[in-house]
């Protein structure tokens, strides 16, 4: 399983990665494979407030649909249209393959997320729990 | 959870072990959409071992299964498969099975995994005014399902059976497949030509290993349970619990043609006929989504607002890369063209009303 040292995540598996005050979020690779083939992305709203930990957007794969959680806080600023037409773009590569931006209205909150180390005994943990 | 006698095969090829109805059973292996695609192009291997095989033997076998479901099965002769819904007297199903006829006297039902125990009671109930004995023999058998345009040509490579010679839904009661000696029958669940294996479980990871190796140049993958529930839902085959249930007959559901109502008197009989009659209140339908979405099973259909039906089956279908669905909707609204909302969460997006099947392939006549 592919975890970048270079990024930060969260207990529900979604990935961040800062540049200056704006965050890019997207999903890990965890995620992605535990989800199976994803058949579509419902994009959030340019201009829309989210919180952190609230649902920022949906992920549906053929067997179900899952939120995926916004892990700062802030106005989004950019969506990857891409995905529209190739949701499939999340499972080849997830990290290459942002979900959204936010300019983030409180850095800080990045500090309180999972280090690549983390997460990995996270997986692990889950992975375990899941049997 | 219960475990096929394929468990170990699963595990071993990466399969991701979920409870379906009790039973341990990959969802997938390497993923659902690229099954589902090599079953349509070349094939694919299915443990099916968790179907409920019941045997009907006796005097009157053949008068009671007849009486049983709602298909003629005065129409079967030794060595053909049925398709049949078995009903309630108020019309609501059962369960779906199909009945292979090895003479007058002696006939197999196989039914629904999650239906097996209820079906069983239900067929011994009603048995006891005929002269049969009916048994559950589910834990005799293991089930595997090769499917798909390559199907024949794998198959072949490991039986003596004239395969190009079987038609769809005829069975052999004793085929030598590499070296077994099992029932054969050239029938499924995918909307494609393949063929089922009934064979004694401590055979079952015998011949699943023979079928990869046979199949592994001509594109053979196992495939999971999300690949059989796509592929079956492109082809629209029902699926009990979605689009049959107590609740839902089988005119409703569109399977007319295996409900004969001129033939002699059966269970549901003069329900059934009093809803072809009176004319049916609501039916099945293929929807295909005009705005992106997944629609799924449970999510509500509305018209301007107002309620008009409810999503059995949806999903993203892999072959034909579109989102679909099977809906319960009010007669009024099964128009091809209509245009519904279905209701995605909390948002309503626009569908249409499609022909069905979804996707057709002409089978072995």
């Amino acid at each position: 399983m592919n975890i970048p040292e270079n990024l930060k995540y969260t207990k529900t598996h979604e990935w961040v990665r800062v540049e200056g005050n704006k965050a890019y979020v997207g999903i890990t690779d965890f995620a992605q494979g535990h989800l199976g083939d994803i058949v579509y992305v419902e994009l959030p709203e340019v201009g829309s407030l989210v919180e952190a930990g609230e649902a920022l957007c949906s992920i549906e794969s053929v067997k179900a649909a899952s939120d995926v959680y916004s892990p700062v806080s802030g106005e989004i600023a950019e969506v990857n249209d891409a995905l529209e037409g190739e949701p499939g773009l999340l499972n080849e590569d997830p990290y290459e393959n942002w979900i959204a931006t936010i300019e983030m209205n409180n850095p800080e909150e990045v500090e309180a997320l999972l280090d690549a180390a983390s997460y990995a005994k996270h997986c692990e943990e889950e992975e375990e729990a899941m049997g | 959870m219960r475990k096929t006698p394929l468990y170990e095969k699963h595990v071993a090829l990466g399969g991701r072990v979920v409870d379906f109805f009790g039973w341990a059973l990959p969802v997938q292996y390497s993923g659902i959409v690229e099954e589902h695609l090599a079953t349509r192009k070349a094939a694919g291997l299915f443990d099916v071992s968790h179907m409920g095989e019941i045997t009907v033997e006796g005097k009157d076998a053949l008068k009671f299964i007849n009486y049983l479901v709602t298909n003629d099965v005065t129409k079967l002769v030794p060595g053909k498969v049925m398709y049949s819904p078995m009903c309630y007297e108020h019309g609501g199903v059962v369960d779906d099975l199909l009945i292979y006829m090895y003479d007058e006297n002696r006939f197999l039902l196989v039914v629904n995994a999650a239906n097996k125990d209820k079906d069983y009671q239900w067929i011994a109930d009603k048995s006891k005014k005929f002269d049969v004995k009916a048994e559950d023999v589910s834990e005799s058998y293991a089930q595997i399902a090769i499917q798909g345009p390559k199907a024949e040509g794998i198959l072949q490579k490991l039986t003596d059976v004239a395969l190009d010679e079987m038609k769809f839904y005829t069975f052999k009661d004793r085929a030598s497949v590499g070296g077994v000696d099992l029932l054969l029958s050239r029938t499924g669940y995918t909307g494609e030509d393949g063929f089922e294996l009934y064979l004694p479980p401590g055979d079952a990871g015998h011949i699943w290993d023979e079928l990869l190796k046979a199949g592994k140049e001509e594109g053979l993958v196992p495939a999971g349970l999300g690949a059989r529930d796509t592929l079956r839902f492109e082809a629209c085959l029902p699926l009990y619990g979605q689009e049959l249930s107590e609740d839902i007959t089988p005119l409703e559901a569109g399977l007319d043609f295996f409900v004969k109502l001129s033939k002699e008197d059966f269970i549901g009989r003069a329900n059934l006929l009093e809803q072809k009659e009176k004319g049916l209140k609501r039916k099945i339908a293929g929807l295909e989504m005009v705005e992106k979405g997944v629609p799924r099973h449970g999510y509500e259909v509305k018209s301007q607002g107002k309620s008009v039906g409810v999503i059995t089956s949806g999903s993203f279908a892999p072959s034909l890369e579109k989102y679909l669905a099977l809906a319960l909707l009010d007669s009024d609204y099964v128009e091809i063209g209509r245009e519904v909302h279905v209701d995605i969460r909390g948002k309503d997006r626009l569908a249409k009303v499609v022909e069905t099947p979804f996707y057709k392939r002409r089978y072995k006549k």
